[in-house]
């Protein structure tokens, strides 16, 4: 599976995007798999109501199941326009 | 319906022209033009747009389509930029295209909403003092329950 990150949290994290191998059943369990990896990535995903998420580029939730997912992107909220 | 998302400046006055004479049984055409807002008392070196390729115009379509579904609308143009800014530079514009001008002012204002809010754009303001990520307003979230 393909992670992408944006904005801060792609500067926090270090890189742009990364491919896991991971068992996660919903991004819920996706975000704590990764925030156990280091101190960076756990105080990156720290709070989680500052992060949205995207399903194969649909806004989801961090409830939603991961299974068929081939792309998640983690971003702060959109600030377009 | 033309959806673009581009790193080059575009002449929003020609867009807007070319849109018009190509909207078909159009009685009114709106726009809204986004610029670069410098800093108080200037000092904006520069506004970044970084954005999600693939996401963005998926996302961008997806609105417009909601729009053409929801008003009677000849027509949407939605241009945004991506990449280093400088203060006052064009960032993006809307414009759409009715038979009557109520319709071509909501989906306006409506495009205008999801693409503050919705769609996968982070702006970075650039000073001599640094770098600092923009954040979304409460506002702009409130104003999407409008719809």
């Amino acid at each position: 599976m393909d992670i992408l990150y944006f904005a801060w949290l792609r500067e926090r994290i270090g890189v742009p995007r990364e491919r896991v191998e991971t068992g996660a059943e919903t991004v819920r369990d996706l975000v704590a798999e990764l925030s156990a990896r280091d101190e960076g990535y756990a105080a990156a995903f720290a709070d989680l109501s500052a992060l949205r998420v995207a399903l194969d580029q649909e806004l989801s939730e961090f409830d939603a199941p991961l299974a068929g997912v081939r792309e998640v992107a983690f971003f702060p909220p959109m600030t377009g326009g | 319906m033309e959806i673009r998302v581009q790193a080059e400046a575009f002449d929003a006055g020609a867009e807007l022209n070319r849109f018009s004479a190509g909207a078909e049984g159009a009685g009114g055409v709106v726009s809204f033009t986004g610029v670069v807002r410098d800093l108080p008392g200037g000092g904006l070196r520069a506004m970044e747009i970084e954005h999600y390729p693939g996401m963005t115009e998926k996302a961008l379509t997806d609105f417009a389509a909601q729009a053409m579904e929801r008003w009677a609308l000849s027509d949407v143009l939605v241009i945004h930029r991506f990449g280093a800014l400088a203060p006052g530079a064009q960032i993006m514009m809307v414009a759409t295209a009715a038979p009557h001008r109520r319709a071509a002012f909501e989906a306006a204002d409506y495009l205008m909403d999801y693409l503050k809010s919705r769609a996968p754009f982070w702006k970075k303001e650039i000073t001599a003092a640094g770098a600092d990520w923009v954040a979304a307003k409460a506002q702009d979230e409130a104003d999407l329950d409008r719809w």
